[in-house]
């Protein structure tokens, strides 16, 4: 079965346990939740969850619909299919001495990152992208020596004008799609 | 009006329509059991273990159609329930259990019977609750009732801190709930239900597998109106049993591990499939691979997430079956199938998976067939969980709706008594047999002191063959027969059932069979029968684990062993 990197956006009660309900369905499951992201939504009491996991579609899906059914959750999309726009802020603690110091921020004004703290031994910087982007970036600081990295995991939105969530009834074109399902 | 905390829960109670508690106090739920003397419409029953309570509310919620409610206290009275929970959730029963909590500023310090009762519920129940404000009582009562009883039903757990009972606030119940991430679908989508009709209208066989949806959704009517219609056999689910009368024409039986021949394989040659209220659970489909295979699948169930989750389907309709099927009907076109349904007689005559063997020993499966003959069909069954299930399930025809009670999903032994009690209780002016096994019998046997003190006039068959009988059935089958911890002794149980205060009689042969279960019915109260049967009876048909369901297993056409059997206690 081949599996693939999945992003589900679900919109959620803000309210304690919530979380926990939906980790367990992906632990039911021994799916592991690659990054997980939570936030206030545009809805007062309601939060937006960006969950990426690591499954075959199928699976996913099911998982998916089982998500749906957690009362404290108004709705869950999968949106990896869809144009998506998809950020990840990452805070990079990398070893900066004197001659360094100004290599490194070359690399940083070249990746349009931010040097947010500076040391006598180290500089933090905050970038914003997609993961590639991260990624390379950490590639091209790693020779510098990399003391701490913090990841918010991603967050998605899919692109285009409507809310990709309204809270109001499904309509009935997106329930038969919601029933869909392959042979 | 200012209220304590327990008072609103019991208000709240009253109104949503209990009657009936099933429960065990303790330090922690307290002082709720001090405030029920004030609110004497509520019942309570008092059993003797807290796995009781939970499979009692589950027994009375599955036969009556309402919310069963348990009580119990924290710690170790919160985790006796959670057997008796996950078994009303896989078999979408509703439920609410109410659970004490020590008091609040105790939480999460590993207090004298703390548990996480909420973390420990969260897979097994549709919706779980930790009270921390007493004004919040009132909602999460509505809401509890509401989602246990609404869309696919299943059981609500609340967990209330001691001194939540105590505190006091301004009582309001509300009218309705607000659940905005809770909408449950109950019209099926019309585009997909003319598409699931054009299937039926070509369709050459086609067969409805029918589950506890029907009975869940009240579609009996519906049910028969669609078979009828277009000529469709229908056969059912273990817990589908009861959703269609078994003595109608188009009735062939159970499909599944220990279905009829005839309707495993009519599931087989079907080419049109037609399930409503079910959900494709293992040991219905046996090998999901080999499952109709020539088929086309319409799949009718109210929870969205079943669709697709275990076999490939075609059309899927989400919504109440009952709803769904008022729609369907309409445009079914009136047509026969008289091959396809020649077809199945036949097989049923090749294959008469429900015969009854002449034996010199005492059968279980003409026990059940007597009980059935002496109740005339009238009573309600509740089963054990193992060979006296399946025995039960094939043996008495079940013309009744809703007339049979099992565990199907969890498999709890230890269900059948107190479900049974359960059930008498919501129902006291039915019959109400439980049968059971000698080994899942002595798992909630304490259940006993509780129906004599309570005075509610089950009657108890023991299907008593000195074996965990359907693991040993496998031993034998599948394991050289190396017979691992199943042997099991008993107590001489007609003893128990004196020594608890009501009568008792065993029987040996074929002929005490009638007489015993005559006396039991004539009997007011409880009345205990135990059934000494052959050992080393099987359960056939059988489809082996991991077989398809074509691959099934008859009896074998052997001679009848000597009848011989341990000593009797």
């Amino acid at each position: 079965m081949v599996t693939t990197k999945h992003t589900l956006i679900a919109l959620v009660e803000d309210k304690p346990g919530v979380l926990n309900r939906m980790a367990s369905l992906f632990r039911r499951r021994s799916f592991n939740i690659e990054s997980i992201a939570v936030g206030r939504s545009e809805v007062p009491h309601l939060s937006r969850m960006t969950i990426v996991v690591d499954g075959t579609t199928t699976m996913v899906e099911q998982v998916r619909k089982q998500l749906d059914k957690v009362v404290d959750v108004i709705k869950v999309s999968d949106i990896t299919g869809d144009d998506m726009i998809a950020r990840e802020l990452a805070l990079i603690k990398v070893k900066a001495t004197s001659s360094t110091r100004s290599e490194i921020i070359e690399i940083v004004d070249i990746f349009r990152a931010n040097i947010v703290d500076v040391a006598s031994d180290s500089v933090t910087i905050e970038v914003t992208g997609d993961e590639d982007k991260i990624n390379s970036l950490l590639n091209l600081l790693r020779g510098f020596g990399i003391k701490e990295i913090s990841r918010t995991g991603r967050i998605a939105m899919a692109r285009g004008a409507s809310g990709s969530l309204p809270v109001e009834k499904k309509s009935p074109k997106a329930q038969a799609k919601g029933q869909k399902t392959s042979r | 009006m200012k209220m304590t905390g327990a008072q609103m829960i019991c208000e709240s109670l009253v109104r949503e329509g209990v009657e009936v508690i099933f429960g065990i106090l303790g330090g922690a739920i307290l002082p709720l059991y001090d405030t029920l003397p004030q609110y004497p419409q509520l019942r309570h029953i008092l059993v003797r273990h807290e796995q009781g309570a939970a499979h009692a509310a589950d027994g009375y919620a599955r036969a009556t159609g309402k919310v069963g409610v348990c009580f119990a206290t924290s710690g170790p009275g919160a985790t006796n329930l959670v057997t008796g929970i996950a078994n009303a959730h896989l078999d979408s029963v509703p439920v609410v259990a109410i659970t004490g909590q020590v008091a609040r500023p105790f939480i999460g310090k590993d207090a004298f019977q703390e548990v996480d009762i909420t973390g420990i519920t969260l897979p097994i129940t549709k919706h779980n609750y930790l009270v921390l404000d007493v004004a919040s009582l009132p909602s999460i009562f509505k809401e509890a009732f509401y989602l246990a009883r609404s869309g696919r039903p299943g059981p609500v757990l609340i967990d209330v801190p001691r001194d939540v009972f105590i505190d006091q606030a301004e009582f309001h119940y509300p009218s309705k709930v607000d659940l905005p991430g809770y909408k449950p679908t109950l019209q099926g989508h019309p585009a997909q239900i003319k598409k699931a009709a054009k299937l039926i209208n070509e369709a050459q066989r086609p067969l409805i597998i029918a589950g506890r949806g029907v009975i869940i959704s009240g579609a009996y009517n519906e049910l028969k109106q669609l078979a009828e219609s277009a000529q469709i056999p229908v056969i059912t689910t273990l817990l589908g049993i009861s959703c269609f009368p078994e003595s109608h024409v188009l009735s062939y039986g159970m499909l599944g591990m220990h279905g009829m021949a005839y309707a495993n394989m009519a599931v087989d040659a079907a080419d049109l499939i037609i399930a409503i209220g079910m959900r494709f659970d293992d040991r219905a489909t046996a090998k999901v691979s080999g499952f109709a295979p020539h088929a086309h699948i319409i799949h009718i169930d109210i929870d969205p997430a079943e669709i697709g989750k275990n076999v490939r389907v075609d059309v899927p309709i989400v919504g109440d079956v009952k709803a769904v099927l008022q729609e369907l009907n309409k445009l079914i076109i009136s047509t026969e199938h008289i091959d396809w349904v020649q077809q199945l007689d036949d097989w049923r005559k090749e294959h008469p998976s429900t015969v009854i063997r002449d034996s010199e020993g005492l059968l279980p499966q003409f026990v059940i067939r007597k009980i059935y003959e002496v109740t005339q069909g009238e009573a309600i069954i509740v089963t054990g969980v193992g060979q006296n299930q399946m025995w039960a399930a094939q043996h008495y025809w079940y013309n009744k709706p809703n007339s049979l009670i099992s565990a199907g999903g969890l498999g709890p032994m230890g269900f059948e008594l107190p479900a049974a009690m359960g059930a008498k209780v919501g129902c006291p002016d039915e019959t109400v047999w439980c049968i059971a096994g000698d080994g899942g019998f002595q798992m909630t046997i304490q259940e006993l002191a509780t129906i004599v003190q309570e005075k509610v006039a089950v009657k108890i068959a023991i299907m008593n063959n000195g074996y965990l009988g359907m693991v040993r059935q496998w031993q034998e089958m599948f394991y050289k027969k190396r017979y691992v911890a199943t042997p099991l002794s008993g107590p001489d149980f007609v003893k128990i059932a004196e020594a608890y205060g009501f009568p008792g009689l065993r029987v040996k042969h074929k002929e005490e069979v009638v007489p015993a279960i005559e006396k039991a019915m004539e009997e007011q109260g409880p009345f205990l029968i135990d059934f000494m049967i052959e050992p080393e009876e099987n359960v056939y048909p059988m489809v082996p684990p991991g077989a398809a369901l074509a691959e099934v297993l008859e009896e074998p056409r052997k001679e009848v062993p000597a009848w011989s059997r341990r000593s009797t206690p």
